[in-house]
């Protein structure tokens, strides 16, 4: 994530201590002690996790928290991300492959009308999934004496509300670009 | 004699044809072994060269700059995003402490984290005014802790060539600040998971959600505030590269890439746009407030409340006594016997005293307006009529206690009993409440009676209560 070390641009002679544990850790060393004060801080947190007897899956939480996001998730959305533009008109690759031919009417790329609530709709599915697939149903049975049941249609609701607002948004886009082209080039008489 | 000649001719073409035909054989073998060689000795030059120059040669994927190729990565887009993050998760923080103070740790059995030790410094006594402070804390909390998942995602989307650096390490110093980003990005991932699947109910993780909460956050901190430290400089110099009014105003095709920063945030061969900057921003802003707006009326109230969509306790989860319900009778096996006729409320002071429902109805009531405010986020203000914790407290001949013990007829499971401060019992708030909204308190709010305590985290009032101890000091 970060190459690049802080601490100040403060120039040394190479002769001084200051400029010689600069050279050999690589930053001002003011860098060093507000790390160590950091993960002293860490640590005593962590501390306190290990005297709780719970460090076992608070460690693997933290390291599936970042493998999942970073190696996981990431890779996922970025790969759907790409087959879906190559599915959709006006997709040019680098070797100068295209995607489906483009629809005769030049107006805004259908792209980001699709991308935008099929990502909003899985971001609310990616937090609320207990709710919305049923999986916290006994839990949140025992505390709140409701059932999951509507969280699921809520979503769905919420999923279509989203697509039809999108598509309103591109056609009202495409009719305005169409109404502009006819105005440009007036038909031949 | 001429076709004996001929044939010897024919013979001697034939056979020089084979020799010419062999030494063709062997040039071309001597050529392919030569080019094999060739070969062979470029891939170990170049072996030697990226063993003696391993910065100089990425491993193929996401190591090669040439993989990341979105036009708008870029130090402006991290900056701005970052800047959000400063204060969005600045707020986190500190609500999420005030939270572990509004429980009072300092008060006998109320610490869920009885290790904290040094990280207790900052405990205060709550305070039981003003009335909303909790209600406010946690919705802010929790509303927008969800509402900055988009921001949280799309920023660490806007780092992620950093992760794959090459070289991965080019100094001590480098290595201890890749090490410190565990602690953010780590942090950050595992606060947002505890916390989203807790409000959910959703109690997969194997460790008590206040320990791995409290502990993850520190954790946490530690790692954002020296983020923020050594990359201060840099966010500013990133917000005042680009105007954010122009680019609010820059469309899709006029979307240029960012100039190359040191970090390496803009990719070496920017590929063309498929979303403008603005867009980009539009969408994330976009689902933020999507997200704010279907969970926020589970904290706010009123017309909001419809549109509470997604929220664990929002549009339809307060019943028919406008309160949604946090542990039911049922699941505690709570039975008729236990808070039938037979029922008793055990006051221990100077003096033990102990109260039929009927002799608890027949004290002064009082009425107020207080909510019920979870540490999940949700929060309902409710009418409430009952009898005056120091009303109790004299009635034991301590009217001024250090702090009062609250028990319930439940025998198990957290927050069977609540320890409050002098102050919580005194506040003339404070009732043993014995009606909800207008109605006599449902068996599932805590029938016969319910402490409810102006501005204290909705578990610490206490549901069945059975015993009160009053204390001359804590």
């Amino acid at each position: 994530m970060s190459s690049t070390t802080g601490g100040t641009g403060r120039s040394t002679g190479t002769g001084s201590a200051f400029g010689r544990i600069r050279r050999w850790y690589g930053a001002n060393p003011l860098h060093l002690l507000a790390l160590l004060a950091a993960f002293a801080l860490a640590g005593y947190a962590v501390r306190a996790v290990v005297a709780a007897g719970q460090w076992r899956g608070f460690a693997e939480w933290f390291v599936v928290a970042i493998v999942a996001h970073d190696l996981l998730l990431f890779p996922l959305y970025s790969l759907a991300d790409l087959s879906m533009r190559r599915l959709l008109p006006g997709w040019v690759s680098r070797k100068g492959r295209t995607g489906p031919a483009r629809p005769a009417a030049a107006g805004p790329p259908l792209v980001n009308y699709v991308r935008i609530p099929v990502a909003f709709s899985l971001l609310l599915l990616m937090v609320f999934f207990p709710l919305i697939l049923g999986l916290s149903q006994p839990q949140y049975h025992r505390a709140s004496g409701l059932g999951t049941q509507p969280y699921l249609w809520r979503w769905l609701a919420t999923t279509g509300l989203m697509f039809a607002i999108s598509a309103a948004v591109y056609a009202l886009r495409l009719r305005r670009a169409s109404a502009r082209s006819r105005k440009e080039q007036p038909p031949a008489t | 004699m001429q076709r004996a000649a001929r044939m010897r001719r024919a013979a001697r073409m034939r056979g020089e044809a084979r020799r010419r035909r062999a030494a063709r054989r062997r040039r071309a073998i001597r050529a392919s072994a030569a080019a094999e060689f060739n070969r062979a000795a470029a891939l170990v030059r170049r072996a030697a060269d990226v063993a003696r120059h391993p910065a100089e040669h990425p491993p193929p994927g996401p190591f090669r700059p040439g993989t990341w190729r979105s036009p708008l990565r870029g130090l402006w887009l991290t900056s701005l995003l970052a800047v959000i993050l400063l204060a969005g998760l600045t707020i986190l923080a500190v609500t999420g402490l005030l939270s572990y103070a509004a429980y009072d740790p300092l008060l006998p059995g109320n610490d869920q984290t009885p290790g904290a030790g040094l990280l207790r410094f900052y405990l205060f006594s709550w305070p039981t005014h003003p009335s909303w402070l909790y209600r406010a804390d946690q919705g802010v909390h929790v509303t927008l802790g969800l509402a900055l998942v988009p921001v949280v995602l799309v920023k660490l989307w806007s780092v992620l060539p950093r992760l794959f650096a090459w070289p991965p390490v080019r100094s001590l110093a480098q290595i201890l600040e890749r090490l410190s980003l565990i602690m953010v990005v780590g942090g950050v991932l595992f606060e947002f998971a505890t916390g989203i699947l807790n409000i959910q109910n959703y109690y997969v993780f194997p460790f008590s959600f206040y320990t791995a909460h409290l502990y993850g956050a520190w954790v946490f901190i530690a790692g954002f505030v020296i983020h923020v430290a050594l990359k201060f400089p840099r966010m500013v110099a990133g917000l005042r590269s680009r105007s954010l009014r122009r680019e609010l105003r820059t469309p899709l095709a006029a979307t240029q890439p960012e100039e190359p920063d040191p970090e390496g945030l803009r990719p070496a061969r920017p590929a063309a746009p498929t979303i403008s900057r603005r867009g980009l921003l539009a969408a994330v802003g976009g689902a933020s407030l999507t997200l704010a707006a279907i969970v926020v009326g589970q904290s706010i109230g009123g017309l909001s409340r419809r549109t509470a969509l997604l929220a664990p306790r929002g549009l339809s989860a307060a019943g028919p006594h406008e309160l949604p319900v946090n542990r039911t009778a049922a699941s505690i096996g709570l039975t008729a016997a236990d808070v039938g006729t037979g029922y008793r409320l055990t006051l221990v002071g100077a003096r033990t005293v102990t109260l039929t429902r009927e002799q608890l109805l027949a004290m002064p009531q009082y009425a107020v307006e207080l909510p019920i405010a979870c540490v999940e986020g949700w929060s309902y203000s409710c009418r409430w009529t009952g009898v005056r914790l120091s009303d109790l407290a004299r009635l034991a001949g301590m009217p001024q206690p250090a702090a009062a013990q609250v028990e319930s007829i439940q025998q198990v499971g957290p927050f069977r009993a609540a320890a409050l401060s002098g102050a919580q019992v005194g506040d003339p708030q404070s009732l043993l409440a014995v009606t909800l909204n207008g109605r006599v308190l449902p068996w599932d709010h805590g029938y016969p009676a319910r402490t409810i305590i102006p501005n204290a985290p909705g578990v610490h009032n206490t549901k069945w209560v059975s015993k009160i101890t009053f204390l001359k000091q804590v």
